[in-house]
């Protein structure tokens, strides 16, 4: 039964998905607004149509209905309910019901949004969703559908691979991932409606801007979770592996980041307009080249799903969007020429283009370093590795230089700066930079050290001191006091202070990482009960082992108790998880977090064996600053809110006392 | 739009230059396609086999492959928990109930596995040729094992002469076999 | 305007020295001292057969413990690092070794970063000299939004 409704739903919403296509291009051509608004009908009868399809996997996963393979495979009678839930999108044909889900969301979003008032060129773009959708439909319906049933209905169901039962936090992995690569559809169908219908103004930039910081701002929080669970889920102590699948979620973050800033080179100059339609081009392109790599079986991953024929499909569609994409854009080379130039280096627009260029050389390091395994395979027959050592050694500098820029960037205005007002500005970074500079080199950080820091606090006080800028501006023209002063700061340019958190958020990030990279330190430790060691400086003792059933797994805990200088600090309880269909037991690490109070320590444990008398062998780990990374992006993601926080239309006219204090602030010469 | 002099270049001609660029590197990765990313290359084929003795687990003694120079031996890593391990364990069988009189030795290695879960496995599906433990995965990392069943034929002359990753079948086990076997009566 | 170059090719050269400095500190690395240390720097560049993408060191599978004691095993009997990587190139290939060599193509990866970077920094310079319009006359459309622009760029702050 689930199974019928599941594919009749997605069949008629693949139909839609065409006639919706159609009916658009139609629509607009001839002159037949009517036919237009069918399509918007139509989007948003697909969507439901795809919610109708997600509820029927659901309720078969939460009936244990085994008759379907999908189910069989991926659930089981013991499996606990929210789990059983998550299964709808741990494996690889639920995650693409998921995706289509996601997908016909911002459909309808988008054909909603437009309902009123809308660019010239919202069919065309509300066409190319539809396509996008159509494909994607066509994969959950043909080759890649959860809803095949098996000959004869199982009695049990295997049960989800133990990882992705291990942790809640696999509910919002997967969601926040997609909402970030799906939304960047929105900004490329508009991209390529302009394209198509040759109205290359800046109209598809300013009506799409919001897709883009919300898409983003998804994407960062899924990446931050993608790196939660690896560090709290996996066991391996670490947060970020480079994995091939790890990376291409990257680059589209790293794109769509330079993508945020040209846009606003654009917006303001009408420069770059090529570039940036290359770039949301390039981005929507890598989230299809994530999808490929995924699920093609081309790389081997910690992700990849099994094997499965949809590899050469998912490349048509990759190969359909480059040579549309950027075949289009030569295309209209002409029409898109840059209406202004730049005035001098020294301005705020240079420093966006070095930071776009900084990032695109990061994007294709790690594009180039994920993909060159299979280019010396087809090139030498040889098989190579490319792994972490590779990506840390060279993505590493590329990142110091960018934090550089990220520091001048918001002390240059636009169009040209004064060379004493750069100055000026520059005294009290470059002084916070030199400062810290020293004290980490006397502390013993090394050259590493002494330049991540020396930038973090450079990059920090550019901006605080922009911030601490407007807003004094803001009390010297209305008197405000500071936190009114703030709100009005804020309020008159989201985009600016929005920003300026999001720097913030990273800086906090950057020296979380650093630190943790410079300073952490772990080893492995086997303890008889009731054993105490001296390990990295605290002093662990073995308290025992137990074991304990579960309806769906059986797990062996180990008690810790952790030392430092006598004094008990925390008991750890790292575990062993074994479930029946997997001979390997995954490991839960136990982990005391870092806050300001304890030194921002982490202290991780996680178990690896133990042995028949009650004694267990188990690795420790000592962490600083992992803690600042998970603030810091947290950070990241509340500045993108507050630079994409929708408001009433700007008020054109300002109050002629704050325009004056405010270009004082920044044009003293 | 204003008339440019510059741009006689026909349109077509540079989105040709931006294409090519674009369909090498989705070449590139339909080269990919069809070939399994977990499997390596074999290595040590054509080398000499890493020396190993290691203590039997099934009866006393110990197994060392110095002893064995002279005749072909079939060295497979394997382990209870293995599935394909199940797979191919008639094929192993019946190779070496055909080939034991003409003083093929086959040996299997535990890898990553009990004592006890290994006897269990061959009660349940039976075989006697010699079983051995591999204490710290030494002869394990000597042989380059990365996922196992992992079966190795050595030549009287104690190189490799063949290696297969996953389960073996008793049509490629009988052909190794035989010429490794041939080998000897060339030399 | 020479202020303003001075003030240009400070930045510059503060570019140039973070830059510098930054190679040269992913490229420095504490120089390990202990059997263990050594031992643990050789495993974080092997790759854990049994994994997906983890080093040796850093994975918790049996086999990538077993494998650390063999190195140091190695390393404890006298054998230089590279002969005990080379040991594993022997027997797994060269996928086990977790950045690819420096020669042949396995140099293109590496250069990806050091030409981004100085290509990117010429096309830069190139992109953002001042070009001095060349033809006078009457606005063309082009320039009429750009003077649009301008006007309400006036408008708002920062």
């Amino acid at each position: 039964m689930p199974a019928l409704v599941g594919t009749t739903a997605l069949a008629l919403a693949l139909a839609l998905a065409l006639y919706g296509a159609t009916a658009s291009i139609v629509g607009v051509r001839s002159g037949r607004p009517r036919v237009v608004e069918s399509a918007r009908t139509a989007a948003y009868s697909l969507f439901g149509l795809v919610v109708v399809a997600n509820l029927a996997m659901l309720a078969a996963l939460l009936a244990d209905d085994f008759s379907l393979r999908y189910v069989a495979t991926n659930s089981s009678r013991a499996t606990p309910t929210f789990f059983k839930v998550l299964a709808l999108w741990s494996a690889d044909e639920g995650s693409l019901l998921l995706w289509n889900l996601v997908l016909g969301g911002y459909l309808s979003a988008v054909a909603f949004s437009f309902r009123n008032r809308r660019p010239e060129t919202f069919p065309w773009a509300l066409a190319v969703m539809f396509g996008v959708s159509a494909f994607y439909l066509l994969l959950v319906l043909g080759p890649t559908t959860p809803f095949e049933t098996l000959a004869e209905r199982a009695i049990d169901g295997r049960g989800p691979l133990p990882l992705l039962q291990n942790h809640p936090l696999m509910a919002v992995h997967p969601p926040f991932l997609y909402l970030g690569f799906i939304g960047f559809t929105v900004p490329f169908a508009f991209a390529i409606a302009a394209l198509a219908t040759g109205r290359v103004s800046d109209a598809w930039v300013r009506v799409t801007r919001r897709w883009t910081i919300f898409a983003w701002v998804c994407l960062t929080i899924g990446l931050l979770i993608g790196a939660l669970w690896s560090y709290s889920v996996l066991g391996w102590g670490g947060y970020w592996a480079w994995d091939p699948v790890e990376n291409v979620a990257l680059l589209p973050w790293l794109t769509g980041t330079a993508f945020l800033h040209s846009v606003m080179v654009q917006e303001r100059r009408g420069m770059l307009k090529v570039w940036n339609l290359s770039l949301i081009v390039g981005t929507f392109a890598l989230t299809v080249l994530g999808t490929f790599l995924t699920r093609g079986s081309i790389l081997s991953s910690v992700h990849t799903f099994a094997q499965s024929i949809v590899g050469p499909l998912y490349l048509a569609f990759l190969t359909l969007v480059l040579l549309g994409g950027f075949g289009l854009i030569a295309w209209r080379r002409d029409a898109l020429r840059g209406e202004a130039t730049f005035d001098t280096p020294l301005s705020r627009e240079s420093v966006f283009l070095g930071n776009n260029i900084l990032l695109l050389v990061l994007t294709f390091t790690v594009l180039v370093g994920t993909i060159y395994p299979l280019l010396a395979e087809a090139v030498t027959g040889e098989k190579v590795s490319v792994g972490a050592p590779f990506f840390n050694h060279n993505a590493a500098p590329v990142a110091m230089l960018l934090l550089f820029l990220m520091g001048i960037g918001p002390l240059l205005p636009w169009r040209a700066a004064s060379a004493s007002a750069v100055i000026r500005r520059l005294l009290v970074p470059a002084w916070a930079a030199a400062i810290t500079g020293l004290a980490v080199g006397a502390t013993g950080g090394g050259t590493g050290g002494v330049v991540i820091f020396g930038l973090a606090a450079f990059v920090a006080a550019a901006a605080i001191a922009e911030m601490a800028r407007g807003v004094q501006a803001q009390r010297r023209a209305h008197g405000l006091g500071v936190g009114r002063a703030i709100a009005g700061a804020v309020s008159r340019n989201h985009r600016l202070y929005g920003g300026l958190v999001v720097h913030l958020g990273l800086i906090v990030a950057v020296v979380g990482v650093s630190w943790a990279t410079i300073s952490d330190r772990s080893a492995e430790v086997t303890l008889a009960q009731g054993e105490l060691a001296r390990v990295e400086g605290y002093e662990l003792r073995l308290d025992g082992v137990s074991a304990r059933e579960e309806p769906h797994r059986r797990v062996v805990v180990a008690d810790l108790t952790v030392f430092r200088a006598g004094e008990e600090v925390v008991r750890l309880h790292p575990s062993l998880n074994l479930y029946p269909a997997s001979s390997q037991p995954i490991g839960t690490p136990s982990i005391r977090t870092g806050t300001p109070f304890n030194g921002m320590v982490d202290l991780y444990a996680s178990l690896v064996s133990v042995d028949e008398d009650g004694g267990a062998s188990f690795r420790f780990f000592v962490n600083p600053g992992i803690g600042l990374l998970w603030v810091g992006g947290a950070v990241m993601a509340l500045g993108g809110i507050v630079a994409g926080w929708p408001v009433g239309s700007r008020s054109r006219t300002a109050p002629a006392a704050l325009e004056i204090a405010e270009r004082r602030e920044h044009v003293r010469a | 739009m204003v008339p440019d002099g510059r741009n006689n270049r026909p349109r077509w001609r540079s989105v040709a230059v931006v294409l090519a660029p674009l369909l090498l590197f989705a070449l590139l990765l339909a080269s990919g396609l069809g070939e399994d990313p977990r499997e390596l290359p074999s290595e040590l084929e054509g080398d000499p086999a890493p020396a190993f003795s290691l203590p039997r687990f099934d009866a006393e003694g110990t197994v060392d492959l110095e002893d064995l120079r002279g005749q072909v031996v079939v060295v497979n890593f394997w382990a209870s928990w293995c599935v394909p391990c199940r797979e191919e364990h008639a094929a192993l069988a019946a190779a070496w109930g055909r080939y034991r009189e003409r003083g093929v030795v086959l040996v299997g290695v535990l890898f990553e596995d009990t004592v006890e879960g290994a006897l269990a496995f061959r009660n349940e599906l039976g075989g006697d040729w010699p079983l051995v433990t591999d204490p710290g995965a030494r002869a394990a990392i000597a042989f380059g094992v990365y996922g196992i069943p992992e079966t190795f034929v050595i030549a009287p002359d104690g190189t490799i002469s063949a290696k297969q990753v996953g389960a073996i079948d008793y049509a490629w086990l009988t052909e190794e076999i035989e010429s490794a076997l041939r080998s000897v009566e060339q030399a | 305007m020479s202020g303003r170059r001075g003030s240009l090719l400070l930045l510059g050269v503060a570019f140039a020295v973070v830059g510098l400095a930054a190679l040269f500190a992913s490229g420095e690395s504490e120089r390990p001292t202990t059997i263990d240390d050594r031992a643990h720097e050789i495993a974080s560049g092997l790759r854990c057969p049994v994994c997906q993408n983890l080093s040796v060191a850093d994975s918790p599978s049996r086999l990538a413990g077993e494998m650390l004691d063999e190195i140091e095993t190695q390393l404890r009997a006298g054998r230089a690092p590279e002969q005990v990587r080379a040991f594993f190139v022997q027997r797994y290939g060269e996928w086990i070794l977790l950045a690819p060599t420096r020669r042949g193509l396995n140099l293109l990866p590496w250069l990806v970063p050091v030409i981004g970077v100085l290509a990117g920094t010429a096309i830069w310079a190139s992109l953002v000299r001042h070009r001095v319009a060349s033809d006078g006359g009457s606005a063309t459309s082009s320039e009429r939004s750009r003077i649009e622009r301008e006007l309400r760029g006036l408008e708002e702050p920062g």
